[in-house]
C-alpha cells in the first residue's frame, strides 16, 4: 500500500465528511436546539439537488448550464420550501412527543419522494460538472477530481462560516442561548417562534447546499436522502446533539472511517481468511465499521464527543 | 305454430346468438406484471410500451383474438409480486402472464406460477434456478439466462487481449451472477474481484483503488442509479477512455438518457442493439421512436418479442389457450419473426442467442445510443441448461 493511496483514500474521506457535515450541521441545530426531530431533513436535501439539477438543464431568463445559477436556484429553493414546510407543518409539532415528530417528518419524506417522482419522472435526473472543474489534478501520481477538491474547500468554508456565526454574531448568541433557555430567551423579549423559523430555514439551506453539491456525482433520484439521512444521524449522535462542532468533527471522522474501512477493510481479511469468504464479508464489515464507532463512543460518552451544556 | 309463438322462438334465438357472440368476443386476459414505480420503473414502462405497441398495432389482439392487458406494478417487491398474482389467478381467472422485471420477484412467483400450472412469458429478468433444476415447461423467457450477457463480456475481453481485469459488482446475488458469469468465459488474470454495498452511492473509494492498480480494463455490474453514478464517478476521476470499462446492465435504455455524452466510451454487452439492421428490428425501433419519442432500451425489445411471440403462438392454437399442451408446443416452436433474427428455445424455456458487445456512441442523429462493435458469443446457451431435466 503506498502513501500517495493513502493520502488519496484520506481525501475521499474528508470529501464525503464534508458533504455529511453539510447535513448534519442543519440537523444538529434543529435537533439539539428546537427539540425536534426532523427525518424529513434527507428529502430536503434530495430537493436541493433537484432544483439545482432542474436549473442546470431548464433555461432560465435565457441562461441555461450555469453551475451559479443552480446553485442560487438549489440553494435558495431548499430555502424556501424548508420555510414553507416549517411554517405549513412543523411547527405544530414542537409541542408533541418526539414519536408524532418522527412519525409526522417520515410521513413528509414519502409525500416528497411522490412529488419528486411526479415532476420529474422515476429515472436519475442529471446534472453535469461544471465545465471549468470537470478535469482531473494529478496529485502525487494519481488523478483526483477537480470537483471533488471543490466540495471540501465549499464544505470547509461552511465550516468556518457557521463558527462565526453561532460564536461572533448576535443571531449565533440568541442560539445559543435558546439552545441553553428558550423559555427564557421568549421571556426576555426574543421574538423565539421568528428564531426557530430561521434556524430551520438555515437549516434546509445547509441541506440544499449538499444537495447541490452531489448532484453533479451522484444520480438525482426519488429517495436519494435516506441513505445518506441515515448516516447522517450516526454524526450528529456521535459528535454530541446540537453541536456544529460536533457535528464537525464527527462527520470528519464518519466520512474517513467509512472510506479507509471500505477499502482497506477487504483487502486485510484477505490476508487473514480464504479470498472469496473476505470478498463477502469485507464490505458488510465495512459498512458496520461507523455503527461500531457510534456505539464505541456512546459507551464512553453517552453525550457524545461534544456535547451541549443545558442549563 | 302462431305468430305470438313464432315471434318468441325468433327472439330466443336471436338472444342466444348475440350470447354466443359476446362469448367469442370476450377477450382473452393477459397478466402484465413488472416493475413500473420506483428507481426501475423506467424498464418496466420500457416492457410495458412495446408490448402494448404491438397490441395496439393489431386492433387489440393478438393472434386474431381480442385481448385484455391487465397491468400491475409489482414495486420490485417480492411479496407485492405473489400477491397481485395470485389476485390475477383466482380473482380474474388468468393463465397467461407476461412481463417480469427482477429476478428476485420472479423466484419468488414462480412457485404460484408454477402450482396454478399458468404460462409466463418472461421479458426481462433470467434467473439461474430456473434455468437449471428448477426449470418449467410452461415459463419461457424472451430475454436471457442472467449470466449470459456478462460471459458475452468476458469472452469479448478475452478476444481484446486484456491481460487483467478489474471487477466491481454490488454486494448481491446478481452482482455475484454476473461477476461469475465474467469470469467463466475470459480467460486473463482477475486483478481484484470489489463487491461495493448495494445501492453504495459514491465510488471514490473504490476508484482511487482502480487507478492505483492500472488493470487493462474494468468489468462492472451496476444496474439503475448505480450505474449513472458509477459512470459519472470514473469519468470524472479521468479513467474513461483510459481504462476501457466493461459492463452488463449498467449503461442501456434505462441510464443512457441520464448519463447522455459522460457515458461515450463504455463498453456494455447483451443481445440486441438498437443499431440492429434486421428488418424486424428497424421496423420496431422507427415505430417506437415515432410513438414515444425515444430510443427503446433492450427491455422494449425483450418484451416486443414476447408479443410477437405470443400472437403467433395465440393464432396456432386459434385463441384456445385451455389446451394447454397445444399452446405449449405453439410457443415451443417460436415460429415468429424476432427482431433478433432466428429465435430458437433451448431446453429450459431460454433463447439460444447471439450476445454482441456495444460501445456508447452517438447515432446517425447525434444522439447517445449503443453501437454495434464485436459478437463475442454465436448461438450461446446458458450455463444451467444441462441440469434442467426438461427434454428438447
Amino acid at each position: 500500500m503506498s502513501i500517495e493511496l493513502l493520502i488519496v483514500q484520506l481525501l475521499n474521506g474528508l470529501q464525503y465528511g464534508v458533504l455529511l457535515f453539510l447535513l448534519a450541521a442543519g440537523l444538529t441545530l434543529v435537533f439539539g436546539i428546537m427539540n425536534f426531530v426532523n427525518l424529513a431533513h434527507g428529502s430536503l436535501y434530495m430537493m436541493g439537488a433537484y432544483f439545482a439539477a432542474w436549473a442546470y438543464n431548464n433555461p432560465i431568463f435565457g441562461i441555461q448550464g450555469s453551475f451559479i445559477l443552480a446553485a442560487i436556484v438549489g440553494i435558495g429553493g431548499s430555502i424556501i420550501l424548508g420555510i414553507v414546510v416549517e411554517r405549513l407543518v412543523l411547527f405544530t409539532l414542537y409541542e408533541r412527543d418526539h414519536l408524532d415528530q418522527v412519525l409526522a417528518t417520515f410521513g413528509l419524506i414519502l409525500v416528497f419522494n411522490e412529488v419528486a417522482r411526479f415532476i420529474w419522472g422515476p429515472s436519475s435526473y442529471y446534472m453535469e460538472v461544471p465545465e471549468k472543474l470537470s478535469g482531473s489534478i494529478n496529485l502525487l501520481g494519481i488523478d483526483y477530481p477537480a470537483y471533488r477538491f471543490m466540495i471540501i474547500g465549499v464544505g470547509l468554508l461552511v465550516a468556518l462560516g457557521m463558527f462565526l456565526l453561532i460564536q461572533k454574531t448576535r443571531i449565533g448568541m440568541l442560539i445559543r442561548a435558546g439552545a441553553s433557555n428558550a423559555t427564557m430567551v421568549g421571556a426576555l423579549g426574543i421574538n423565539i417562534k421568528l428564531l426557530n423559523t430561521l434556524l430551520f430555514g438555515l437549516g434546509t439551506g445547509l441541506a440544499g447546499v449538499a444537495g447541490l453539491m452531489a448532484g453533479p456525482i451522484l444520480s438525482v433520484q426519488p429517495g436519494m436522502g435516506e441513505p445518506i439521512l441515515i448516516v447522517t444521524l450516526v454524526v450528529i449522535v456521535t459528535g454530541g446533539i446540537g453541536s456544529i462542532r460536533g457535528a464537525f468533527f464527527a462527520a470528519l471522522i464518519v466520512g474517513v472511517i467509512d472510506t479507509i474501512g471500505r477499502v482497506f477493510l477487504p483487502i486485510l481479511l484477505t490476508t487473514m481468511v480464504e479470498k472469496s469468504l473476505a470478498q463477502a464479508a469485507g464490505p458488510a464489515t465495512a459498512s458496520m465499521l461507523i455503527y461500531l464507532l457510534m456505539a464505541v463512543v456512546l459507551a464512553f460518552k453517552p453525550q457524545g464527543l461534544f456535547p451541549v451544556k443545558h442549563g | 305454430m302462431n305468430l305470438k309463438a313464432w315471434s318468441a322462438c325468433l327472439l330466443g334465438a336471436a338472444s342466444l346468438l348475440a350470447a354466443t357472440a359476446a362469448h367469442a368476443q370476450s377477450p382473452l386476459k393477459i397478466g402484465f406484471i413488472a416493475t413500473l414505480s420506483g428507481p426501475a420503473g423506467a424498464l418496466g414502462q420500457d416492457q410495458y410500451d412495446a408490448f402494448m405497441m404491438v397490441v395496439e398495432a393489431n386492433g387489440g389482439k393478438l393472434g386474431g383474438v381480442p385481448v385484455q392487458i391487465l397491468k400491475e406494478d409489482d414495486q420490485l417487491k417480492p411479496d407485492v409480486g405473489v400477491q397481485i398474482l395470485q389476485k390475477l389467478i383466482e380473482r380474474e381467472k388468468v393463465s397467461l402472464f407476461t412481463g417480469f422485471t427482477f429476478s428476485n420477484v420472479l423466484m419468488a412467483q414462480s412457485k404460484p406460477l408454477a402450482d396454478a400450472g399458468v404460462f409466463a412469458i418472461v421479458s426481462n429478468a433470467g434467473p439461474a434456478p430456473l434455468a437449471g433444476a428448477a426449470c418449467n415447461p410452461n415459463f419461457y423467457f424472451t430475454s436471457w439466462q442472467n449470466d449470459m450477457q456478462s460471459e458475452g463480456m468476458g469472452k469479448y475481453g478475452t478476444d481484446q487481449g486484456y491481460k487483467k481485469v478489474y471487477t466491481l459488482a454490488p454486494n448481491y446475488q446478481a452482482g455475484k451472477d454476473a461477476v461469475a458469469g465474467f469470469k467463466r468465459y475470459y480467460k486473463g488474470e482477475i486483478v481484484d474481484e470489489v463487491y461495493t454495498t448495494l445501492n453504495q452511492p459514491d465510488y471514490s473509494a473504490e476508484i482511487s483503488q482502480i487507478a492505483a492498480k492500472k488493470p487493462d480494463a474494468i468489468y462492472v455490474f451496476y444496474p439503475g442509479g448505480m450505474g449513472v453514478n458509477f459512470i459519472k464517478q470514473y469519468k470524472q476521476a479521468g479513467l474513461l477512455g483510459k481504462i476501457p470499462l466493461l459492463s452488463t446492465s449498467t449503461a442501456d435504455g434505462s441510464t443512457l438518457p441520464a448519463l447522455k455524452e459522460t457515458a461515450l466510451g463504455v463498453v456494455s454487452g447483451t443481445f440486441w442493439g438498437p443499431d440492429s439492421t434486421n428488418p424486424v428490428s428497424v421496423k420496431f425501433v422507427a415505430d417506437f421512436e415515432k410513438k414515444f419519442n425515444r430510443i427503446p432500451s433492450q427491455y422494449a425489445a425483450q418484451s416486443y418479442d414476447a408479443a410477437l411471440l405470443l400472437d403467433r403462438a395465440i393464432a396456432q392454437v386459434k385463441g384456445n389457450i385451455a389446451d394447454k399442451n397445444a399452446f405449449r408446443a405453439a410457443i415451443r416452436k417460436a415460429d415468429f419473426k424476432s427482431l433478433r433474427g432466428p429465435f430458437t428455445f433451448n431446453n429450459n424455456g431460454y433463447p439460444i442467442e447471439n450476445i454482441f458487445a456495444f460501445e456508447v456512441a452517438k447515432d446517425a442523429k447525434g444522439r447517445v445510443s449503443l453501437k454495434t462493435i464485436a459478437q463475442p458469443l454465436t448461438a450461446h446457451r446458458d450455463a444451467y441448461s444441462d441440469k434442467c431435466p426438461i427434454k428438447p
